[in-house]
Order: C-alpha cells, then structure tokens, then sequence
C-alpha cells in the first residue's frame, strides 16, 4: 500500500475539482477565439522590402542632395493605402551615391535640403543635418537614416525596408 | 473576506432578494417546451455579443463593407467563428422565437394575467424580423443588394404611402451608401435599444406574474 492511498478525496472536492477543470477548458475554448479574434490583426507581420530603382545614376549631379519620391502601396485589413516617401540622393562619386530618408530622427516630420544654408532643415523642432545626414543643431538623436544601395547597369536602386 | 465584502454589497444591492425572486420563484411542473424563452435569450445574448465583435472590424459603407467582411472571414483569426455564430444564431434566433410564440400560443399562455407579456412578446417577434432584414443587407453581396430590393420593394406595395415608405427605407430612390448606413444604424442602435427594454419588460412580467402551467383537461 503506497502512502498516498491514505489520503481520500471527498466528494465535495472531487466535484470542485471536475468543476473547476471543466469551467477553466470551458473557459479557453471560449476566451481564446475572442482574445485571438481581437489581437490578430496586431500581431500579423506587416514587413515589406524592395528593391526600388531610383532612375540612372547618371541623372544625380554629384555632390549635390537631389530629392526622389516613391509610393509603396500597403493593405490595411480590408484598405489599400498609397504612402509616398521622399528620400534624398547624394552621389559622392562617379560611381557612388548616398540616400537619405527624409524622415527627420526626431520626430518623423519632414526634412528639406536647404541649398541657401547647405544644411537639412527640419521645420518641426529646428533640426538640422549636413550634407552627410549627421546632426548639426536642434534635437535630432541621430544622424538621418541611409538606404542601402547598389548600381546594376548605371542604375541606382535601394533597398526599402519596413515593418 | 469574500464574505465581508459579498454581506457588504448584499445589504446594499439585495443581492439575495434579487437571487430568491427571479431564481428561487416557485414555477409549475411544465415540458421542454416552456424552456424556448430562455433558449431565445441565450441566443440573444450570443448575437449581441458576437454582433459586438463584429462592429470592431466591420465598416459600413459600400467603399469598405463588402471587404472587411472578407477580412473578417479570412484576415483576422476566428473571425469566421464570430460571423459564423451571429450569421447561424440570427436564423435560430428567427426560429426560436417563432416556436416561443407558437408554444404560448398553444398552451394558452398569453391568458389572462399574461397579456402584457404577450404583447411584449410580439414587439419583440417583430423587431427581431426586424434585425434580421436590416443584418441581411450588412455584407453588403449580391444577396444582401438584391434582397434589400426586392424587401424594401414590398414595402413600396402598401397603397397609397408605400412608395413614401419605400424611399424612407432606402433614404432615396436607390439603394445606395445611405441605405447602408441607415440599415447598420438601425441594426446596432435602433433595434437592439428596443429589443433590450422590451425583454426588460418581458422578463420582469414572467418573473412577477409567474409562468404559466400546462393547461389541464378542467381549463
């Protein structure tokens, strides 16, 4: 006879027992469906990248920031949504070039190359970033973000990631 | 502590007296017949519930309704469970309510006391008629178009005020967005307002007047 035999569940704690199991399973087939139907769409991976061809290098002016615009359309549940975004090119070389996003690191306003100051200005908070990206003045955390790049038969693309 | 705080609430709200006189209240022996109220408001309860999750992600405008009804069914994750269960329960809910009436009728439950829960009770057949021809149009698919037509065609047959009332349901001559809105509008606000204070009525009726029991040879 083992030890534990001693022990007798009684009646009473059987039934809360099988109460409590049933209720807790019963519980979960409920909550789960309403938990899951209400929190999916948040966790849905919405990553997208592309490759995205910004036109013949040979087009930039070299040393100069040349703005250049793109739409990326996304589907939000049941909408479609055009977003367009703005990025600026600086070639450094015959063969070479950055790209900056014109999304200011501080709060994502907008920034403008200012060709009078040679500086990136951003019209939100005063930030203000060199030709480089790097911050000058004002807020920003951080020097404005760089595409990657590659040119494929004299053509510039860059490589858009988001999500 | 539970107890404390239960004895604290139960001598301010009356929680047992509530409890004594709707679930203890003395009921005649009766059949399974006379469980199709109650059966009818725990689908009524379903539909509220699930037509509530439905409204987060539904959008009624002829831009977005048909769409994030498929979104529902495909996108978000049970969401075919959710319309699944207020697009079945609305036809049982129709059904239910038609055989409640139907054993009222039969048994000679809507009686003397019992008229004002009848009455009630017809209020309530014809709003949820009512909340099934306003839901039917919401997936807003060649069914839901045409069988809005040809609805709101029917009404348009009354003599005399039936093209007023035609172009009343339908907010115009046509079909259109401002059909959509209405039918949404009264389908989550106008219907259920009136379907919640009438089943106030209706219960309260049943739990004062009590139900009534199966009718001997003697009645």
């Amino acid at each position: 006879m083992a030890k534990r035999a001693r022990y007798r569940l009684s009646r009473r704690e059987f039934v809360n027992l099988v109460v409590g199991a049933l209720g807790s399973i019963m519980g979960a087939v409920v909550g789960i469906p309403i938990i899951g139907y209400l929190v999916s769409p948040a966790l849905k991976a919405q990553k997208s990248e592309a490759w995205i061809p910004l036109g013949p290098l040979e087009n930039y002016p070299i040393d100069v920031p040349t703005p250049f615009n793109f739409t990326r359309t996304k589907v939000h549940g049941w909408e479609r949504t055009v977003s367009s975004y703005g990025v600026y090119v600086l070639r450094t070389a015959e063969d070479q070039a950055k790209v900056f996003s014109n999304v200011c690191t501080h709060l994502s306003c907008r920034v403008k190359w200012r060709e009078d100051l040679g500086q990136y200005a951003c019209p939100c908070h005063d930030g203000f970033f060199d030709k480089n990206g790097d911050v000058i003045s004002g807020p920003p955390p951080r020097p404005l973000d760089q595409y990657e790049t590659k040119v494929e038969d004299g053509n510039l693309l860059i490589h858009f990631v988001e999500g | 502590m539970t107890e404390k705080v239960l004895s604290w609430l139960d001598e301010r709200l009356g929680l047992t007296t509530i409890y004594s006189v709707v679930l203890d209240r003395k009921v005649p022996k009766v059949n399974w017949w006379y469980t199709l109220g109650s059966a009818t408001l725990f689908l009524l309860i379903m539909q509220i519930l699930t037509g509530i999750f439905l409204t987060v992600y539904y959008v009624p405008s002829p831009d977005h309704a048909y769409d994030s009804v498929q979104y529902i069914m495909t996108g978000v994750s049970f969401g075919w469970l959710i319309r699944g269960i207020h697009h079945w329960g609305a036809s049982l809910m129709v059904v239910f309510v038609v055989l409640h009436m139907l054993r009222t009728f039969y048994l000679g439950a809507y009686k003397y006391p019992r008229e004002l829960t009848w009455f009630t009770g017809v209020i309530l057949l014809l709003a949820t008629l009512g909340m099934g021809f306003t839901g039917y149009l919401l997936p807003w698919n060649q069914r839901a178009y045409w069988a809005t037509t040809v609805g709101t065609s029917i009404a348009g047959t009354v003599p005399v005020i039936g093209p007023l009332i035609m172009r009343v349901l339908r907010g115009g001559t046509d079909l259109s967005a401002v059909t959509l809105a209405r039918f949404f509008a009264m389908h989550i606000w106008g219907l259920p307002a009136i379907i919640l204070a009438v089943v106030g009525i209706h219960l309260y009726l049943v739990v004062r007047i009590g139900i009534s029991s199966v009718p001997t040879e003697e009645d």
